[in-house]
């Protein structure tokens, strides 16, 4: 499945300062598979033992992948993808 | 340096006063390239929590698209610590993920006196930095293009 990939801020130098990079995959993981191959260093800020980070939301299309589930969401042609770090913080 | 308009100001913290004791979280957002606040953007503390905030995650998304439509950046990053000093914790610095934003922290733990200052957060490394609150940005730097013309007063 063709989509495309909007990247946040700050991990746009793994994309050569690109802020939205075309790849392909069934899955969010496959997705992020792909843009790895393309994009090194990319799934590292994004997968942590084999999920997504905590603090990193990505989208299909309006949905937080969260909530269709997780990197397994499946991904269809056509589908724009949205990473954003979550904007979080506390006393400690 | 943080140079601020006062209104902005005020509104962040009577944000942080109306939340209190949760943590008050938002966004002030500016023209890109401009490091300028202008568009003060409260959020929903989704943690609801006087000790933790996050943006919940589809505000965030809307939030986002909404800036893009806009040629916009958040300039300001801004949360309150209702217990503690206005200085960044480690959780704060650690998922800090906007280099160019100014994050600003209020501390509303005294009833009558806030705090507000302000840092760069980049790498996970705090730099406090100055905060210049002002009138209007229009006036806040003269020279001599920005002097009317006498006939002008």
């Amino acid at each position: 499945m063709a989509v495309t990939v909007s990247i946040p801020t700050i991990l746009r130098t793994h994309t050569g300062g690109e802020k939205s990079v075309p790849a392909a995959g069934a899955t969010v993981a496959e997705v992020i598979d792909h843009l790895e191959a393309s994009h090194g260093g990319l799934k590292q800020r994004l997968v942590k033992d084999g999920v997504l980070h905590r603090f990193v939301n990505i989208y299909v299309n309006d949905e937080d992948v969260r909530f269709a589930g997780g990197l397994e969401a499946k991904v269809a042609d056509g589908d724009n993808l949205t990473i954003l770090p979550a904007v979080a913080g506390g006393a400690r | 340096m943080l140079q601020i308009r006062r209104d902005l100001v005020d509104a962040m913290v009577a944000h942080a006063r109306r939340d209190h004791p949760d943590e008050a979280c938002g966004v002030i957002a500016g023209p890109e390239g401009t490091d300028r606040p202008e568009r003060f953007i409260p959020m929903l503390n989704a943690a609801r929590s006087p000790t933790f905030y996050e943006f919940d995650s589809a505000d965030l998304l809307k939030l986002y698209r909404d800036m893009d439509a806009h040629d916009e950046v958040p300039v300001v990053i801004y949360h309150s610590h209702t217990a503690t000093e206005a200085y960044p914790s480690r959780t704060d610095a650690k998922i800090a993920a906007e280099p160019d934003a100014h994050y600003v922290l209020i501390s509303t733990r005294d009833p009558h006196e806030h705090e507000l200052r302000s840092f760069r957060i980049v790498d996970g490394l705090i730099t406090e930095e100055p905060v210049e609150v002002v009138e209007s940005y229009r006036f806040a730097h003269t020279g001599p293009d920005d002097f009317p013309e006498p006939s002008a007063l």
